[in-house]
């Protein structure tokens, strides 16, 4: 890998130092130089207008087939399907576009390029063409505005529920911490004034004076049962971060001083989402650029990366300091029953601070 | 303007002999000022993409040693391996510098100085005075940024919107030290430049047009200048203001932004401020300014699509219509840069929208861009080529748009690649490209030399194909879900298979970089050894070809001349010429264009 892509540049350096030596041969002033457009330019460029043309959709249908694989990760929450509907159809929209508009573009900058005795067509205005172009896309953003707000407020009205699952994420640089709720389903008050309470052992701060935290649960890793709404309630005690799980279709930002919430439903189980194919198409690739990567390590005297095994995670995703890029949780969807086993042997606050 | 005051310009240019200090240094004349603007505008940015190069071949190659890194970041790239900070500093301060110091200042700077006067038939701007404070507040907030750079702790690394606690606490960053309290006093000076030096372009396009140039006569140029000028004034204070409330939260242990902190093991005194005002006060500048660097390019976009298709501009009512009509919306549109802030969802359909509704004018600006194209006699100049490329990546980055502005859409993709490459392409790139095709097609009104058209060939094609081979592929890694601003993706083995998208993006940046250095070099070069201009090169019809080429105090010998049609009477049926000056009276029996 690492050889084909010095290769290319090499190459790519080799194409420049080429195309700067032709620079100076044709800088060089010669009698029919006069800097402005001759017709041998118009149509020298006006052709060339026409392959960059060729070169957009080559460069599109080239990424899409050869990274069209990254694109948005299987969805794992419920309104995930949604998401990603509105997602493809604005997708197919602008994808569509694109290719019009841009195909006209440069097919009339070669087409009308300049031409000995040629006359431009004194054309000004026409109300009914702007009229046609108004029109078009107030109709379609109509619809693509309805449509997504609909989905964002199905998506974002969170209801307090006895059947959610309480969760609170609780951010500091830099790393994450996941509050439960405990047996009375009731997160306990909490502020930053107690986190030096019990010596350092109340770690998001709980207010050891309010009933309701004593049971609450404190833990470095999301576990959450699938089929269930999670409402997350985050904190940040210091600058702002995100919470992004990209695999839910979530994301809020922490900020220091309030409380911001955001609800899903995961559908799908870690154990089910590794034996998806396009996961399991992804996990073999990974591996594969790893022991590549390993050799070199090996080489060096290192030790060898470990191989990737699939996990959902949740990242920092707003600007928060040096450790921004290695802020993150595993997140474990699990069956209910796995996770009632997994909280069960969780410490609540008044054991820890006991 | 009358004889009278003409024949007291023509004396007082007779009297007093100009000096080194007051025609290079300290001139109030708008043209000197203008290229004030412009080459410290360059020098700008050559910094700010020396800077994107060092963190792209950070992100390609991460953890491996630069000796470039151990060079120019000294300490802070020990063995020549970048340091998370100072790559969130470059981050921060190209940005910073891009938008403020090369695309509003550079851009709007130069060709709004250039042209307003040029173009409406005045003799200078209103206010030279002004006009000469503005460019050296603008000078003076340059040389601070620079100066920060070499602060102990480093510069400001909040990422260029500078969203408190981060920019607020020393504890939370280096950069949050003095390096933060530089970029304030920077940015509080630039304000103020920009104040007056928008103030200015208002009152003289108000009140200077010369006989004859009605509004509806002004090309589409001095219509951006003016409307993007209008902008400034009503949202530039509002950051002076985030800025100065976050001095107060600093400096004097106020709580505008900050409640409930707790940082290195001590809890702050903060109590009842809420970093989501900050984000309001920003934005409320910060997507204004988004067109306030946009609606320039495309106004000078318009002037040399026209021109060079030889053909009138199609639809000058509804580009002046949408021009506004932009303006208007890119002041109620801010929130959607805050869906997933913590402000009431509620709030975010509002702010939806509006947006949406933003795609409208701006396709309405592309399909007439289009237009002019259609059954035109282009003259391929650089400048033109630089236009057609505006209008591309205009097209490219403005589509993704109707993604992020869509408050569903934007959880998955906010802050990730995926808008990284949406505003480089459409207002970054774009602007640039308005940047380029400004300076090729008025270097000659500037300089009174030509500037080398087969470099300016070589510079936009390799500009062109390096600058969607950067953004379009990071449109792929952005979708895959990774966060911008992370000094490295190895933290992630999820990401792994994406590093070779940024490798094929670092060539292309490299490369762009390379073709860049061939622009300085014709420009330079040319101010020196240019062939010497024509009055007017382009054939082109606005008022600024017929003054002389050796610039003169005071524009125009003799009285200004009479204005006595609009600027796009191209290939006019009935007449000899491709082109009629403004300045040619209607011949008998020929009616003007209702436009």
């Amino acid at each position: 890998m690492t050889a084909i892509l010095t290769l290319t540049v090499l190459f790519l350096i080799a194409i420049s130092l080429w195309q700067v030596a032709k620079i100076f041969e044709m800088s060089q002033p010669s009698k029919n130089n006069t800097q402005v457009a001759n017709d041998r330019d118009n149509d020298i460029q006006g052709k060339l207008m026409f392959a960059f043309l060729a070169f957009l959709y080559i460069l599109t249908l080239y990424s899409f087939w050869k990274w069209g694989d990254v694109l948005l990760p299987a969805a794992a929450s419920e309104h995930g399907s949604d998401y990603d509907n509105l997602m493809w159809i604005s997708f197919a929209l602008i994808f569509f576009v694109q290719t019009v508009t841009q195909a006209l573009l440069h097919y009339f900058s070669y087409k009308y390029r300049g031409e000995p005795g040629k006359k431009a067509l004194f054309y000004a205005d026409n109300n009914r063409l702007e009229a046609i172009w108004t029109i078009i896309p107030v109709i379609t953003l109509a619809g693509l505005i309805l449509y997504g707000l609909y989905t964002w407020t199905n998506i974002m009205t969170v209801e307090e529920n006895d059947e959610a699952l309480v969760v609170e994420l609780y951010a500091q640089q830099f790393n994450w911490k996941a509050r439960y709720s405990g047996a009375d389903g009731v997160l306990g008050d909490a502020n930053v004034r107690f986190l030096q309470d019990f010596d350092g052992k109340n770690l998001v701060g709980i207010d050891a004076t309010d009933p309701n935290g004593l049971d609450d649960i404190v833990v470095q890793e999301l576990h959450l049962p699938v089929g269930r709404e999670i409402i997350f309630k985050m904190r940040s005690q210091d600058v702002l971060h995100s919470a992004f799980m990209p695999h839910f279709r979530a994301q809020m930002n922490c900020v220091p001083g309030m409380i911001t919430e955001f609800a899903f439903t995961p559908i799908t189980t870690t154990d089910d989402m590794r034996r998806n194919p396009d996961v399991l198409a992804k996990v073999k690739k990974i591996n594969k650029i790893r022991v590549e990567n390993s050799k070199e390590l090996v080489a060096n005297g290192d030790e060898a990366l470990e191989p990737y095994i699939f996990d959902y995670i949740l990242l920092c995703n707003k600007i928060c300091g040096a450790s921004h890029y290695n802020m993150q949780m595993k997140i474990i969807v699990e069956t209910p029953e796995e996770y009632q086993a997994w909280i069960d042997q969780q410490q609540t606050f008044a054991q820890v601070i006991q | 303007m009358s004889a009278a005051e003409h024949n007291h310009e023509e004396d007082h240019g007779h009297h007093h002999k100009e000096t080194f200090m007051t025609k290079y240094i300290f001139s109030q004349d708008h043209k000197m000022i203008s290229k004030q603007y412009l080459i410290t505008g360059l020098f700008m940015g050559i910094i700010g993409i020396a800077m994107s190069l060092m963190f792209r071949l950070q992100l390609a190659w991460p953890e491996k040693s630069f000796g470039i890194f151990e060079l120019l970041l000294g300490k802070w790239a020990p063995d020549g391996v970048m340091d998370p900070n100072v790559y969130l500093a470059l981050v921060t301060i190209h940005g910073t510098i891009m938008v403020f110091f090369v695309l509003t200042a550079g851009l709007s700077g130069t060709f709004s100085n250039l042209l307003i006067p040029l173009q409406i038939g005045a003799r200078d701007m209103a206010s030279g005075l002004l006009n000469m404070i503005s460019f050296w507040l603008f000078f003076l907030s340059s040389v601070i940024m620079i100066a920060s750079l070499f602060v102990e702790a480093g510069p400001a690394a909040a990422g260029w919107t500078i969203y408190p606690p981060l920019s607020a606490l020393p504890q939370a960053q280096p950069g949050s030290g003095l390096g933060m309290t530089l970029w304030l006093i920077s940015m509080a000076i630039f304000v103020a430049s920009s104040l007056l030096g928008s103030l200015n372009y208002i009152v003289t396009v108000i009140n200077l047009r010369v006989k004859g140039m009605s509004m509806s006569r002004l090309p589409l140029t001095i219509w951006a200048f003016f409307v993007t000028a209008i902008i400034g004034v009503v949202s530039f204070p509002v950051l002076l203001s985030a800025a100065l409330l976050l001095i107060m939260d600093r400096s004097f242990g106020t709580s505008f932004f900050l409640s409930d902190i707790f940082i290195q093991g001590e809890v702050l005194h903060y109590q009842g401020g809420s970093p989501v005002l900050y984000e309001h006060l920003f934005w409320f500048l910060g997507h204004p300014e988004v067109y306030i660097v946009l609606l320039p390019a495309l106004g000078i976009t318009s002037e040399i699509i026209a021109t060079n298709s030889r053909k009138p501009i199609f639809g000058y009512r509804a580009m002046v219509a949408s021009i506004i009509a932009i303006a208007f919306l890119s002041t109620i549109v801010w929130g959607h840069h805050m869906f997933i802030s913590g402000m009431n969802p509620f709030l975010g359909s509002v702010f939806t929208f509006t947006t949406l509704l933003i795609a409208i004018p701006s396709a309405v600006k592309a399909f007439n861009y289009i237009t002019t194209l259609w059954k035109g006699n282009l003259q391929l100049n650089p400048a033109m080529l630089f236009s057609i490329g505006l209008v591309s990546t205009f097209i490219s980055g403005g589509l993704t748009g109707i993604i992020l502005g869509d408050s569903t859409l934007d959880i998955n993709v906010h802050d990730t690649y995926f808008v990284v490459a949406h505003f480089h392409l459409v207002m970054g790139i774009s602007a640039l490209y308005g940047l380029f095709a400004g300076v090729y097609h008025w270097f000659p009104k500037m300089f009174g030399k030509m500037m080398n058209k087969n470099l300016g060939y070589f510079h936009f094609w390799v500009t062109a194909v390096c600058a969607y081979g950067v953004f379009f592929p990071m449109h792929f890694i952005g979708m895959a879900g990774l966060p911008r601003r992370y000094y490295t993706n190895t933290a992630f083995p999820y990401f792994d298979d994406i590093a070779d998208i940024n490798v094929v993006i670092t060539v292309f940046a490299l490369i762009a970089g390379a073709a860049q250095l061939v622009f300085l070099y014709n420009f330079i070069h040319s101010i020196f050894y240019g062939k010497k201009a024509e009055q007017n090169p382009w054939r082109s019809n606005t008022m600024e070809w017929t003054t002389p080429v050796e610039h003169m105090h005071g524009n125009w010998p003799g009285a200004i001349p009479e204005v006595h049609r609009w600027a796009y009477d191209y290939s006019k049926p009935g007449q000899e010429e491709d082109f009629v000056s403004q300045i040619v009276p209607l011949k008998e029996g020929e009616e003007e264009l209702q436009h």
